[in-house]
């Protein structure tokens, strides 16, 4: 796995300035509340509830506020990436290290803190040859606590569009690679235990005052971060960002897209995992470059249409309205179909979405995580007055093995999926045509180089719905797995015949 | 205005009581003044309202004339020793570093440690060792090594030896009432014990209530007829005669 060590380094880098801006943040705060009970209270108490937000919650939330915030300073704030999961990270770290420090200096023998006061020093002399010295081991031991948390929770800035030891993660649950999900937790755990032992070590060597154990602490920390910032070696050329949401066929397009952009020179940067609106906006605001979107999810979630025009129509319209480059449809579409396995719909007599209404309410619905909350699932339910006996959310691949175990009678799966054939599944017809189109458009930011475009154009038109089925279940499948970039480069071959040297 | 230090009309009230009301007390230099009188009587407040540790309502507080409230705070608290029941030696600096704090925080790099150990009967190899491998006695020994290093001409003492047991406490206050001689200090020292303060003090001020009661030699209060003062004198008077009948 090629990529570890550079998913590694910014997982590190990323993990080393959080805790770094919870210490500049955090201590200074932690002295001035150690020092006034009034500023105490709340102080912790607003760190105790950032606390209580879900570090997915509060990584996601900063991506809206700092393009808002990008938008009303009129200044050019990267909302993607390093900055919104640095953000997030710092604010999480904070409460260890402020509440350690807290207790730290309060901990701190009143008899010593009169005998200071009495021989005369001032406030800062105090702290800085008392207080501070004293109170080291136990605000080490927050720094540490912090730490550990954090490099755990950095895994989650995978989803804001940083790369982390978290994308390994996230594309190998998709993908089902369960050796690329252990390889990701197994780096993460390996990374907080030395973090946790090098930090051990500084705090055991100042509450035993040994000069030689924190000094060799403080050196590993200082060459692990060094480590994380030693730049991967690169070609020339100007960089690419490709984004991605979070499953298999959006894993193997960017690929795709990637293989043809380094084919034409130029260099390329992954942004996977990307919520479905979060993607859109950062290719709306240049954080990303290209990635692949879906007609229907573009109509109903951007600009917010609850009708379903014929797809050519759906296209024209969202060319014009919407502020970014079409390149054009890919040739297949992914759309919501409602899908059962074939012995149950038989046995229920169950074909279209109507026969569906009348069984639905024994049966229960599977649902991805979007679709219950998506307006095309208002549609497919005023028009055809479904109501289930229970509805269950999974991920995508959870959802797959929910309707062959039978934990689910029906499931939202998607047109493109190889799974449909391979769980010998059927899908339901839609005579009411409430479901939208869902037309795979590969987009690109406004501005975007025309070369590049021009690289990609090619794509357009060029894959159809059964080879991209076929590339899916190579990814999906149980047996015989390839990685996005294999069923890539079987899904778009004649990249790779290029000769190196015909780049440029 | 003759006395070197003078304390006029101090009061501090407090939560509504008057921990002190009103104390006016001048000492001369080279006195060595033992303060005693019940818990919460004011001895602590009295003794912290010289260094400034308290902040009376109000009255003054003059040192060699000057107003205690005319300097820096710290500079003023450089030069008076200060030394407590509780020692508060600093854990994490040696005995040395410990002895020279003052003198550091004014700026000088002498190291008065082995002088001052001596002066205070400690050998001049501890001078490396943390306080945590010192005895109690030890610790306080170091205590008034520190309290003495910038060379001050004031001492004040809040039950210096409190903490320690009876045979320590009496070695070290005969060693202390030495120094005290030699070095020509003026010292104010609270306690509770009152055959200690009647031993040790050339005069001994009784605090009531935040007001003096009674102030004089000790033969003087020995011999005083408030019931209350003679209450606190007759303990220890018959614990020594009851001693001297065994």
């Amino acid at each position: 796995m090629s990529e570890l060590i550079p998913l590694a380094q910014s997982h590190l880098l990323l993990s080393g300035c959080a805790v770094a801006i919870g210490v500049l943040i955090g201590l200074p705060l932690a002295i001035a509340s150690a020092r006034s009970a009034r500023l105490r209270a709340p102080v912790l108490g607003l760190a105790g509830l950032v606390q209580t937000v879900p570090a997915l919650a509060l990584l996601a939330l900063f991506y809206p506020a700092l393009l808002i915030l990008g938008r009303a300073t009129g200044l050019a704030i990267p909302a993607l990436g390093f900055l919104p999961a640095l953000i997030a990270l710092s604010l999480y770290a904070l409460l260890p290290i402020l509440r350690n420090a807290v207790a730290a200096l309060e901990g701190v023998d009143a008899g010593v803190i009169e005998a200071a006061d009495g021989l005369g020093m001032t406030a800062r002399q105090r702290l800085i040859l008392i207080e501070l010295p004293l109170g080291a081991p136990v605000i080490l031991a927050g720094i540490r606590t912090a730490s550990v948390w954090t490099i755990g929770a950095a895994t989650l800035a995978t989803t804001v569009g940083q790369p982390s030891l978290g994308n390994l993660i996230f594309s190998g649950l998709q993908t089902e690679n369960w050796a690329r999900v252990l390889t990701g937790c197994a780096a993460a755990a390996a990374l907080a235990l030395a973090a946790d032992g090098l930090l051990g070590l500084i705090e055991r060597g100042l509450a035993l005052r040994s000069r030689r154990r924190w000094l060799a602490g403080l050196a590993g920390i200082a060459v692990a971060l060094a480590a994380s910032l030693v730049p991967a070696p690169r070609g020339g050329g100007e960089t690419l960002v490709i984004g991605a949401k979070n499953f298999s066929e959006q894993y193997i397009l960017a690929s795709v897209i990637e293989r043809r952009l380094q084919a034409a020179g130029y260099r390329t940067e992954r942004r996977d995992n990307l919520g479905s609106t979060v993607a859109y906006q950062a290719l709306a605001a240049g954080d990303i470059d290209v990635y692949v979107d879906y007609s229907g999810t573009l109509w109903t979630n951007i600009l917010q249409r609850t009708d379903t025009p014929p797809p050519e129509r759906m296209r024209a319209e969202l060319e014009r309205r919407l502020p970014v480059r079409v390149i054009g449809p890919l040739g297949f579409e992914n759309a919501y179909a409602l899908a059962m396995r074939r012995g149950r719909a038989r046995a229920l007599g169950v074909a279209t979405l109507d026969d569906l209404a009348r069984a639905a309410p024994r049966l229960t619905l599977g649902a991805d995580l979007e679709f219950l909350s998506r307006p095309e699932w208002r549609a497919v339910r005023s028009r055809y007055r479904l109501d289930f006996a229970g509805q269950r959310s999974f991920s995508p691949t959870f959802m797959y093995r929910a309707v062959t175990d039978g934990s689910a009678d029906v499931i939202t799966a998607f047109s493109s999926d190889g799974r449909i054939a391979a769980l010998d599944l059927v899908v339901l017809a839609d005579p009411r045509r409430a479901l939208p189109s869902y037309d795979a458009l590969l987009l690109a930011a406004p501005g975007t180089d025309r070369r590049a475009i021009e690289a990609l154009a090619p794509l357009v038109g060029a894959i159809p719905v059964e080879r991209m089925r076929q590339a899916n279940l190579m990814v999906d499948r149980d047996s015989d797995k390839r990685t996005p970039e294999e069923a890539a480069r079987w899904l778009d071959p004649d990249q790779s015949r290029r000769p190196a040297v015909q780049r440029h | 205005m003759s006395a070197f230090l003078d304390i006029h009309g101090l009061t501090r009230r407090h939560a509504g009581r008057a921990a002190l009301d009103g104390v006016s007390l001048a000492v001369a230099q080279g006195q060595l003044v033992a303060l005693v009188g019940p818990s919460g009587s004011g001895k602590t407040t009295l003794l912290k309202s010289i260094n400034r540790l308290a902040e009376p309502d109000e009255g003054t507080v003059r040192i060699g004339g000057d107003d205690v409230r005319e300097a820096p705070v710290e500079h003023l608290r450089h030069g008076i020793g200060y030394v407590i029941q509780s020692i508060g030696l600093f854990p994490h600096m040696t005995v040395a570093e410990n002895i020279n704090i003052v003198p550091r925080l004014m700026g000088s790099d002498e190291d008065r440690a082995a002088e001052l150990l001596d002066l205070v009967a400690l050998p001049a190899e501890i001078a490396s060792r943390y306080p945590r491998a010192l005895s109690g006695g030890q610790q306080q020994r170091v205590g008034v090594a520190r309290a003495l290093a910038a060379r001050p001409r004031l001492m004040l003492m809040d039950e210096p030896f409190g903490a320690l047991d009876p045979v320590t406490r009496d070695a070290l206050g005969r060693a202390y009432r030495d120094l005290h001689e030699r070095l020509g200090l003026t010292t104010l020292m609270v306690t509770h014990d009152v055959a200690e303060a009647l031993l040790l003090a050339d005069r001994v001020v009784v605090l009531i209530g935040g007001r003096i009661r009674a102030d004089g030699t000790p033969a003087e209060l020995a011999r005083s007829t408030d019931a209350e003062v003679k209450a606190m004198i007759d303990v220890p008077r018959r614990q020594a005669e009851r001693l001297a009948a065994l």
